[in-house]
């Protein structure tokens, strides 16, 4: 079990600890983090029908923090990032067992019980390919809060300007609002869907691989962005860049076949892990 | 193991290889072009003659009597020529064709893109397309006998062949065109659009309005063309229980041929060859012609207005 990290006492003061069971609380709990959590996954695993993606998973995801999922190409990175959101759920004879449970609500996102539309609403996605709508750049960005049910218009105006000067994205598209967002370049693009699932204010915002489709400069605009936005915003990015992952993560989880090898912070995963194969993967010499 | 000499290498194809691979591409390009052509030949050899006879008839009609007299009585002593009649008898019916088949089209298109389970969609689709395999005899007097006294229950001032009956059996004909054509540009629709969509909590009725619709929108368009010029041109049902009688008329509980109807009927009887009444079938043709050319251009426009590359 790593543990690299683990603290008692800091662990017993964070809001998990306050807001859970007192008795997973005081002790076996693997992975814990001195920074206050935003989500906490617990014994998750997944099935693709009779395929086993997720095997007993245990990750914390901090609050105001970026936590990267590092691991070979099929190792199950994605389909624990798409657990965050219910993806899962739109495909038939996907199932999930154990809890990812948000905070503060302390509220088990993939229980049955639980609509999988309500915990979009709170946890935004950007994909590896961009994928605007075939609509406007300014309708792009407004979609998530019209389908919240927002109308008035100087208030979506004023987000939809607000939210594309975050994502470094306003001077360029600013008086071209009403074209069609394929019009953009690709980096254009995919800082166009950070915006658009910024809008809406999520808790959680989830990245999968999103400089992969990417050259090198859109890419340094993204990591930049991503940086700008990592002290408002609690978000997981899948990457598999050894250096964005570096760069960009303070807390960082390297998986391997579906299980969770080693996570712990940005530094002792880079410097320090303790697993050979989180060493030899860091290092490019596995996978 | 590296050959030596590139040159060397055994892969290189040979001489006769490459020669035998140009003839065959040159034939292929040209069986390919005949093809092309035919088609194209076919479609101007129809155009032709369509214009060709109706030229003789409108040496004796004038275009404008055609296009602004109300009354349509080829066999009378004093014949008159005004399409008006069997124009608004046929957007009639076409109109009530396409409020019919249009929203249920696109309804049951989503249902089954986004919302059925695959099982369904399996049952449903064989069972639409059996609507295309009845006989368009049988919908004709489907609605004269069995629909239209069912009408008259209800529909106050429904005559016995009237435009409704046969519009809305129309919309049902339609209907599988117009499902299988939209539905097909709605399950094009890349998943990662539809998964954004989600992703940013829209519920399945927002993600197929919003998002699938708006990015299928030129298929769909195609799928509304092809409903429109069918019923424009669909004949049988229409010359069954509409009647045969030109009439030009705001009310669609009364009957009134269609372009299509006074063409068979025209047809079957035995004009002679070079009369006014046999030539003003080929003026009516080109007229129908014209008005499903000019409803696919309009479709041609939308689409290239709001054609969409993911
Ligand atoms: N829709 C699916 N159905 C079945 N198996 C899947 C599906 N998606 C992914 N998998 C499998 O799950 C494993 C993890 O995939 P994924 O999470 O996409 O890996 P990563 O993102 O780390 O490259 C792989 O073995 C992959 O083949
Ligand atoms: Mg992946």
């Amino acid at each position: 079990m790593p543990e690299a990290i683990m603290n008692q006492e800091t662990y017993r003061q964070s809001e998990f600890a306050r807001a859970s069971d007192p008795s997973v609380a005081a002790g076996s709990r693997p992975n814990a983090i001195s920074d206050t959590l935003k989500a906490d996954v617990r014994g998750l695993s997944f099935w693709y029908d009779q395929f086993q993606a997720l095997k007993n998973i245990d990750l914390p995801i901090a609050e105001k923090k970026v936590t990267a999922l590092i691991g070979a190409s099929g190792c199950g990175k994605s389909t624990l990032l798409r657990c965050f959101n219910r993806m899962h759920d739109l495909y038939p004879g996907n199932r999930y067992d154990g809890e990812i449970v948000l905070l503060p609500e302390n509220q088990n996102i993939v229980d049955k019980g639980i609509d999988p539309i309500r915990v979009r609403l709170k946890a935004g996605m950007v994909f590896q390919k961009p994928n605007p709508f075939p609509k406007s750049i300014f309708e792009n960005v407004a979609s998530g809060l019209r389908v919240r049910g927002i109308r008035d218009r100087a208030v979506i105006a004023g987000r939809v300007e607000e939210v594309l000067r975050e994502a470094a994205l306003w001077d360029e598209v600013k008086d071209r609002l009403d074209q069609s967002a394929y019009a953009l370049s690709g980096g254009q693009q995919q800082r166009l869907c950070i915006a658009r699932t910024l809008a809406p204010e999520p808790e959680l915002i989830l990245l999968d691989e999103p400089t992969s489709a990417l050259d090198p400069i859109a890419t340094a605009k993204i990591e930049e962005l991503i940086e700008k936005l990592r002290d408002h915003y609690a978000i997981v990015i899948v990457t598999h860049s050894m250096q964005q992952a570096a760069r960009i993560s303070a807390y960082c989880a390297f998986m391997h076949l579906g299980q969770l090898v080693e996570f712990g912070t940005n530094e002792t995963i880079f410097t320090s892990p303790k697993e050979k194969r989180t060493q030899d993967y860091i290092t490019g010499r596995f996978g | 193991m590296l050959p030596a000499v590139a040159q060397e290498s055994k892969f290189r194809p040979t001489e006769t290889y490459l020669a035998r691979r140009r003839i065959i591409a040159r034939l292929m390009s040209f069986l390919l072009f005949m093809a092309a052509a035919a088609s194209v030949l076919v479609t101007t050899g129809i155009v032709y003659v369509l214009v060709s006879e109706s030229w003789n008839f409108f040496r004796q009609v004038s275009l404008l009597e055609f296009l602004t007299d109300t009354q349509w009585t080829p066999v009378f002593a004093e014949p008159r020529f005004g399409i008006l009649p069997l124009l608004t008898a046929t957007l009639w019916a076409a109109g009530i064709a396409l409020l019919i088949g249009i929203p249920l089209g696109t309804a049951l298109a989503i249902y089954l893109s986004e919302y059925a389970p695959s099982k369904v969609r399996e049952i449903v689709k064989p069972l639409l397309e059996l609507i295309e395999a009845v006989p368009t005899v049988v919908f004709g007097y489907f609605a004269l006998l069995f629909l239209t006294p069912l009408f008259r229950m209800f529909i106050p001032g429904l005559t016995g062949f009237n435009l409704l009956v046969p519009g809305i059996v129309l919309g049902i004909m339609i209907l599988p065109y117009v499902v299988s054509v939209s539905e097909d540009a709605m399950r094009a629709v890349p998943s990662s659009l539809r998964e954004g969509a989600y992703a940013l909590g829209m519920t399945r009725i927002q993600t197929s309005v919003r998002v699938i619709i708006p990015a299928a929108f030129s298929g769909i368009t195609a799928a509304y063309v092809l409903g429109m010029s069918r019923a424009v041109g669909e004949t049988m049902v229409l010359a069954i229980a509409a009647g045969q009688n030109p009439n030009l008329t705001g009310d669609p509980r009364e009957g009134a041929a269609t372009i299509t109807a006074y063409i068979v009927q025209m047809a079957m009887g035995d004009l002679p060859q070079g009369s006014l009444a046999y030539e003003s079938i080929f003026a009516v043709g080109l007229a129908l012609f014209v008005l499903t050319l000019f409803f696919n251009l309009v479709g041609f426009f939308l689409r290239r207005r709001f054609r969409e590359v993911y």
